[in-house]
């Protein structure tokens, strides 16, 4: 038993090990180790085409993970006074938007965005009219970020809303009871409560979106993000830089994961415990 | 804020129903509560008392009827604009706040602002009101349960409520700390002056804290009075069961008198008793039952020395006893009466020597101890019944 635990831990992580241990390669090429340098992260962090791809993954991600924090807890707000019949069709949604391939939402948002697009451009273009395209709409960060929040709101909302629905209820009564306002009562109780919560959907929707490659690759038009970049550059053959770039990846992804996984394990301790 | 005037009304209820779908919580309820009081919602749960609270602190609104605080209807009025503060059962203190900030939370939401400096001096004040100098900057969960209970008193009580509502603000406790409580929240109320509306099912809390006790079933108001009212002079059978204990003889009503009535019992033995004042005077040939503390009974060795000559008098075989410390109950079976609970003071033990399981005793007690009340009432609460439409 102990021995297939090994062997299942030794395929999925040893991999991934080789990665990291091969972008301190040396070496020029990938397929052969000599201990060992880290001339490859330099090399790879002058390389502006890549800076340009990680600094679009950032921008994406970024704004994704606040959009989706923002509209993600105020649907998951709304959504704790939605009961019944309505409540299940949302729940619903929420959780086919998480299920479906990313290759689908790519495709679909890729569709749609397309149709829309060749509606309203002659329209903007008749309102607005200019020399050249400046302001046709088109594929880019922005599609990006729709898909992306898309679905990431979705993970914003089961998180948050799991939280709201551990907390205390009679918190935001006993502050009715001492005067707050419905603003003031959210600003001072449930915020901080649920904090820990819009904290972690923030830091998964960042890391989603940073790692995602279907939807991106689907809906960036000429934007080349760092997941494109990197599958661009298989096609010319795999180099050390490739070993830096998923290490490097690797270990943002794992700091905001891990951060986030501490973030909802925080729990404050439950008022009114007996003495 | 809170002016004595005597007689003035702080909180009013004129015919207050709250329906929850089908069911209603709380039915056709009248209360008046005069400033500067201590009255309690008591009775079991379910029985509309934590409702009634509810919709004086504007948690609830009522499906009829009109609430007034301080003689203004507040039908529609949310609970922050209400002059009126809570003590939660659960105290629900905020974990994310010291015990400082959440003793000041009601003050720092009063617009115009109130100073820091104000603000630090009157949670000072409170915090010396409920002994807690030295805990500001603790975290409510670090308190053991009287300090918390305290901390949440402490952040009602700054912002000078017209009334003070608290809901089962002792179950949480252990019997001791109750009972020191209970004599706080006394000392307490009276220190401040500020009207308080305990809800608790604890009817030994009620009788002793309270001037005023509303006791309430199935949603209604079942008797109101004092302490001394409700036990003294039940007005139906479901009070005499539900406050303190009680021996029920069932019969029959046989003969009417000017003050109470007689009951034949099922072997013919009849049994006089007083009508409860503000009672409802029996029907001739309808059921009743007698109704006699067992404290009110007294209990000597059958043909010993000591003879009893109180009206009623029978022999009974002990069959348990219970030791409470300052009193023994007995549980006795008397021949034609059944089962009947005596309590022997402490007094009457050291006088008898006591009595032990297996003992043949004379029991009796004075026809003006007994009361004749209703054989069921429709407080009854020994059935759950559902509540009419």
């Amino acid at each position: 038993m102990r021995l297939y635990a090994a062997a299942v831990y030794l395929f999925l992580y040893g991999p991934i090990a080789l990665i990291v241990l091969f972008s301190f390669n040396a070496g020029r090429h990938a397929a052969s180790f000599e201990c060992c340098a880290t001339s490859w992260y330099s090399l790879t962090f002058n390389n502006t085409f890549l800076i340009e791809a990680l600094l679009n993954s950032l921008l994406i991600a970024g704004t994704t993970a606040v959009l989706a924090t923002i509209m993600g807890t105020m649907a998951s707000l709304a959504l704790q006074r939605v009961k019944g019949v309505l409540r299940l069709v949302f729940d619903a949604l929420t959780y086919i938007a998480i299920i479906i391939p990313g290759i689908v939402i790519g495709i679909a948002t890729l569709v749609a965005l397309v149709t829309v697009f060749d509606i309203l451009n002659p329209l903007i273009a008749k309102l607005w009219p200019s020399d050249g395209n400046a302001m046709a709409l088109g594929l880019g960060y922005g599609s990006v970020i729709a898909a992306h929040t898309l679905f990431t709101m979705a993970l914003v909302i089961i998180i948050v809303r799991a939280r709201i629905q551990g907390m205390d209820r009679s918190l935001i009564e006993a502050s009715a009871d001492l005067y707050a306002t419905p603003w003031a009562t959210f600003r001072q109780v449930t915020f901080p409560q649920i904090f820990p919560a819009v904290m972690s959907g923030f830091l998964l929707s960042f890391t989603f979106s940073f790692d995602d490659f279907i939807i991106a690759f689907f809906v960036a038009g000429p934007k080349t993000t760092l997941p494109i970049y990197v599958f661009a550059s298989i096609r010319r053959g795999i180099t050390p830089e490739t070993n830096v770039i998923a290490t490097t990846v690797l270990a943002v992804s794992l700091t905001l994961l891990i951060t986030a996984q501490f973030l909802l394990r925080s729990r404050a301790p439950k008022a009114g415990g007996k003495g | 804020m809170v002016e004595m005037i005597n007689g003035a009304v702080d909180v009013e209820f004129q015919g207050v129903t709250k329906r929850f779908g089908d069911i209603r919580a709380v039915d056709n309820i009248d209360l008046e509560v005069s400033s500067g009081a201590f009255v309690s919602l008591l009775g079991p749960s379910g029985c509309g008392k934590t409702t009634s609270l509810r919709l004086i602190a504007g948690f609830e609104q009522p499906s009829a009827g009109d609430v007034r605080i301080g003689g203004a209807s507040v039908v529609g009025v949310p609970p922050y604009k209400r002059p009126i503060n809570m003590v939660f059962q659960n105290y629900s203190l905020f974990p994310h706040f010291t015990v400082a900030d959440n003793i000041g939370f009601g003050l720092r939401q009063l617009k115009p602002r109130l100073s820091k400096s104000e603000i630090t001096a009157r949670v000072g004040e409170m915090l010396e009101l409920v002994r807690l100098q030295g805990f500001e900057e603790r975290r409510t969960w670090e308190l053991s349960g009287g300090q918390q209970q305290r901390v949440a008193l402490a952040r009602a009580l700054i912002n000078r409520p017209t009334v003070l509502l608290l809901d089962e603000p002792l179950a949480a406790l252990d019997r001791k700390l109750r009972q020191d409580m209970q004599i706080e929240l006394q000392t307490l109320q009276r220190d401040v002056g500020i009207t308080f509306v305990l809800v608790t099912h604890d009817q030994e809390e009620a009788l002793s804290m309270s001037d005023t006790i509303y006791l309430m079933n199935e949603g209604r108001i079942i008797q109101m009075g004092g302490a001394r009212d409700l036990y003294d002079e039940p007005i139906n059978r479901y009070v005499a069961d539900f406050v303190g204990k009680t021996n029920f003889f069932d019969g029959e009503v046989a003969e009417i008198k000017p003050n109470g009535a007689a009951i034949r019992l099922a072997n013919g033995r009849v049994l006089y008793g007083r009508n409860p004042r503000g009672g409802v005077p029996l029907n001739r040939n309808a059921g009743g039952a007698i109704a006699v503390r067992p404290e009110l009974i007294h209990i000597v060795k059958a043909n010993g020395s000591a003879c009893l000559t109180t009206d009623v008098q029978t022999t009974a075989r002990v069959k348990n006893r219970i030791f409470l410390g300052e009193q023994t109950e007995y549980l006795v079976m008397a021949e034609g009466f059944g089962d009947i609970l005596v309590l022997a003071s402490k007094h009457a033990e050291t006088v008898s020597g006591g009595f032990s399981p297996g003992d043949v005793v004379s029991i009796g007690w004075e026809d003006s101890s007994a009361l004749a009340l209703e054989n069921t009432s429709k407080g009854d609460h020994s059935t759950a019944v559902p509540v009419p439409k």
